[in-house]
């Protein structure tokens, strides 16, 4: 909205901007909604990450994929995971009703929040879930400190 | 060259009634072909095992539902969620009549594989006509 005024007072400009900005950013937390998912859909595959004391725990949905056609690695700061869906083909003479699931390949790599131990990282893949098991390097680790 | 994959988010379900265990629903993704003599669906639905598979033919409606247990324990914390995580359900309406006791399903790597197999149409008989 352009706001024309008959004097010109610069005085009065600046504060009216940043109190429509102050408004702006008000209503924009409106939108924001409280425990769903912080990240419209980015790489694939989408992951959830989680942890408890020990380690964390890295979850991503990739149905129809075997253990071995993923390839996941990890060094003390980042986890790698990349890998391709096929989906198998049919006889030749199919009709196809519909067709949604994708196939293609995949690689995606991002980095932890705090460092890990790579060399005791584990991995396993059930029903299409693949679960990836981090543990926090040593100086990761919360510790309690005693008040004496 | 092999495409890359996209991600995608999954699609809910606006539920029509009320489900006696809150949560969300989603509507997994299809591959629906038909052969000559079956129709197969392949359904995307990861995490579910085969004993929180429900397969419900009846009235030409095609039911699937599929729990999914949480997989967090309990002491575990947030740190990023990118998708979440509710049932499956879908419902389709066939058109062919399926012979029910054929019906075959398998559960691997959380695609489910039905193949429901088409009744045969009845065979043209010919009739032969007496005069009398």
């Amino acid at each position: 909205m352009i706001m024309r005024r008959l004097f010109d007072t610069p005085a009065w400009r600046p504060n009216l901007f940043e109190e429509l900005e102050q408004m702006r950013q008000r209503m924009s937390r409106f939108y924001e909604e409280p425990g769903k998912t912080t990240r419209r859909a980015g790489v694939f595959p989408l992951i959830n990450v989680t942890e408890n004391k020990e380690s964390y725990f890295i979850r991503a949905e990739l149905p129809g994929m075997k253990a071995d056609e993923i390839d996941i690695s990890a060094t003390a700061d980042s986890l790698a995971l990349s890998g391709e869906r096929k989906i198998p083909a049919e006889d030749k003479n199919v009709n196809y009703h519909r067709r949604e699931r994708e196939s293609g390949n995949f690689s995606r790599m991002f980095s932890l929040p705090s460092p890990i131990d790579a060399s005791k990282a584990e991995a396993k893949m059930t029903d299409g879930i693949l679960t990836v098991i981090l543990p926090k390097a040593e100086s990761a680790k919360p510790r309690q400190i005693a008040i004496r | 060259m092999s495409n890359s994959l996209q991600a995608k988010e999954k699609q809910e379900l606006a539920a029509s009634g009320e489900q006696i265990k809150p949560g969300p629903v989603f509507i997994p993704a299809a591959d629906i072909f038909e052969t000559d003599k079956a129709i197969v669906l392949l359904a995307d639905i990861p995490g579910v095992k085969t004993k929180d598979l429900n397969i419900d033919l009846r009235d030409n409606t095609l039911t699937l539902e599929g729990e999914i247990m949480p997989f967090e324990g309990a002491d575990e914390s947030a740190v990023l969620t990118e998708y979440n995580v509710g049932k499956y359900f879908r419902q389709f309406t066939l058109s062919e009549v399926i012979d029910q006791s054929k019906i075959d399903a398998k559960l691997t790597d959380g695609v489910l594989r039905l193949t429901l197999p088409k009744v045969g149409k009845a065979t043209p008989r010919k009739i032969a006509v007496t005069a009398g």
